[in-house]
């Protein structure tokens, strides 16, 4: 069977592997593309109903979200803004970090020393959500709660949230896109020409001057990709902030218990029923059109800066 | 080079096989359903049978539709009693309807359904006219860090902790600590039976909602100064259950009527008349072993 299949065998044998091999190839192609339409339509057909039920207005900008309520109220705004600002912090703070570690593994550290720091990154990417989540619960909650209780300790009208608060869900994800962001900025790094470095430091640039005035603006549009892939996984990520963040749909502030537009959707959705259930998928549809624009913006930003470049 | 080659056409073979595989054990998954569902049919036809033989003395075989009404907290028990029932007796039909546990007992009153189904004890005009069989009992235990000083709690300090009006341990006998208020999220049952027996749906104001009662565990065990709600099947070690109207959280103070926060699931039929074969089948089903077996694997309390 083997000597039929090689391409020595002859031209017929080559010829049907060929046309197999290119006929796989867009079976797999279709696949990954129909899957991705569906998706998108069964988010708008089972979404948009209860947009328009509820009212637009009411739903994107109703401040109060009661449910089962006697008198329902629909307003997830106080989810669109936690999401907002959550992963906008999160990015504020986790992008330095994340780019200087980076740094520090492809061209400060002893090349020992980052043989064992890029691995114990690369593993951080592997370990499940749900475990940063019950990590963050156990331990990082519990410090958390301490210093709301420092902070507020005469402030009667706080309502305390036992550490389970906006802060922890920002500390949680922060941590979990680091090895997302420094993976992908230490292979953009590395892509660098060495040219560019030996250049540089030829004409008496420091080695740090070398770093952010040359290799990081070269290695930017790879940068700016892990930050993309960083903000996907910080405004998608549910599991592990479900447990840290209390899920009450306050209006975000460091020390609120908040919910999340994904933890507003995981946190309900095994009982409810009628109105409600819809309007949890419409959260969805408002969480993946938000997801939709983000990667659109971007991209587009990123191929203008691309043909910049070249030109 | 050679290798690759090879390495593919295992591949090739692995999916052709799959592809081939696919499609004729789709054509037997879709086959199965009607398969087993004939072998069922015959044999429920040789059960009918049996039954019809032994029946035929009393009169009737078991067929027809049992209608129920009711309590919307019942829903999930009910329908879960109904799908265990026509499991076992596919020619009867059972069928659920929601509307409050007063429609409900109307509507068994006026002859409308056959059960109406109940989440509170019947009221002393309703059970003029009604035989209300306690089916199960819902019972939810208020919970605490083991290291809280505060060990039981009046039903109105419980009130005033979850609308926000206590918001420290002191004022409870406890430690100097504000209280974090741990819940269930808005479509829970727990959530919707405490704030009913409270009488305070709506107005609660929470730090926490958790979605799972293992997180509110988690969340109480976890935080010294939280106050939680969990039903009382979940309770374990790693919490401390309150007094609440000094009756300890256990099952026999709930069945003795001394603990505030359970409920009864009450099935009402209608007063002296001779319920129909189908109807009380259903009944002795849900009161007997197999019932309250369904009863139990929905965290609820059994009654015999």
């Amino acid at each position: 069977m083997n000597a039929s299949m090689t391409i020595i065998g002859g031209r017929k044998s080559k010829t049907v592997l060929e046309q197999t091999m290119k006929g796989i190839f867009i079976a797999c192609g279709a696949f990954a593309i129909v899957a991705v339409l569906v998706i998108t339509i069964y988010m708008i057909y089972s979404g948009a109903p209860a947009m328009f039920t509820i009212g637009l207005k009411d739903f994107l900008f109703g401040t109060e979200w009661a449910p089962t309520a006697a008198d329902p109220k629909f307003g997830i705004l106080p989810m669109i803004l936690t999401s907002l600002v959550g992963t906008g912090i999160t990015i504020l703070a986790g992008v330095p970090i994340a780019l200087m570690a980076a740094v520090f593994v492809s061209e400060v550290a002893h090349k020992r020393i980052a043989g064992v720091v890029k691995p114990a990154i690369e593993l951080l990417a592997g370990i499940p959500s749900v475990v940063y989540g019950l990590l963050g619960m156990i331990i990082l909650v519990p410090q958390i709660s301490k210093l709301e209780m420092l902070l507020y300790a005469n402030d009667p009208t706080h309502t305390f949230t036992g550490g389970a608060n906006l802060l922890s869900g920002i500390i949680v994800l922060t941590i979990m896109i680091l090895p997302t962001v420094v993976n992908i900025s230490i292979t953009s790094l590395k892509a660098v020409p060495q040219e560019y470095k030996e250049a540089s430091l030829a004409m008496g640039a420091t080695k740090m001057q070398t770093i952010f005035k040359v290799q990081i603006p070269a290695a930017k549009s790879g940068i700016i990709t892990g930050i993309v892939l960083g903000i996907g996984r910080a405004l998608g990520e549910a599991m592990a902030i479900i447990l840290v963040s209390g899920n009450v749909a306050n209006m975000p502030a460091l020390f609120s218990s908040v919910r999340f537009l994904t933890t507003g959707i995981v946190s309900e959705m095994s009982y409810a029923s009628g109105l409600h259930r819809e309007a949890l998928f419409s959260i969805g549809l408002v969480l993946f059109i938000f997801i939709m624009v983000i990667n659109v913006v971007l991209n587009t930003l990123l191929k203008k800066e691309a043909a910049a470049n070249e030109k | 080079m050679k290798k690759i080659i090879t390495i593919t056409a295992l591949v090739l073979c692995m999916v052709f096989a799959a592809i081939g595989c696919s499609a004729p054990a789709a054509q037997e998954s879709s086959a199965a359903p009607s398969e087993s569902a004939s072998v069922e049919a015959s044999a429920s036809d040789a059960a009918e049978a049996t039954a019809s033989a032994s029946e035929e003395a009393s009169g009737e075989a078991l067929s027809g539709t049992v209608a129920m009404s009711g309590s919307t907290s019942m829903e999930q028990v009910a329908n879960a009693l109904k799908e265990a029932f026509m499991a076992k007796n596919p020619d009867v039909s059972v069928d659920v309807q929601l509307g409050g546990s007063s429609v409900g007992l109307q509507d068994a009153e006026s002859g409308k359904s056959d059960i109406g189904n109940a989440s509170r004890e019947l009221k002393d005009e309703e059970s003029a006219a009604l035989d209300g069989h306690t089916i199960a009992i819902d019972g939810i235990a208020v919970i605490v860090h083991p290291s809280n000083a505060a060990k039981e709690i009046t039903s109105e300090d419980l009130v005033k902790v979850y609308t926000g009006e206590v918001t420290n341990w002191k004022d409870l006998g406890g430690d100097d600590q504000p209280i974090v208020v741990i819940g269930r999220e808005a479509s829970s049952g727990t959530r919707g039976a405490f704030e009913e027996l409270l009488g305070i749906e709506d107005q609660c104001k929470y730090a926490q909602e958790l979605n799972e009662t293992g997180a509110v565990k988690t969340a109480v065990s976890s935080t010294p100064a939280a106050i939680g709600y969990v039903s009382l099947e979940a309770l374990d070690d790693t919490v401390t259950a309150l007094k609440v109207d000094g009756a300890e959280a256990t099952e026999e103070a709930i069945k003795a009527g001394d603990y505030p926060l359970s409920r009864p699931f009450i099935m009402a039929t209608k007063k002296g008349e001779t319920l129909r074969p189908e109807v009380q089948a259903f009944l002795d089903f849900v009161m007997g072993a197999d019932g309250q077996a369904v009863v139990a694997d929905n965290k609820l309390i059994t009654v015999s």
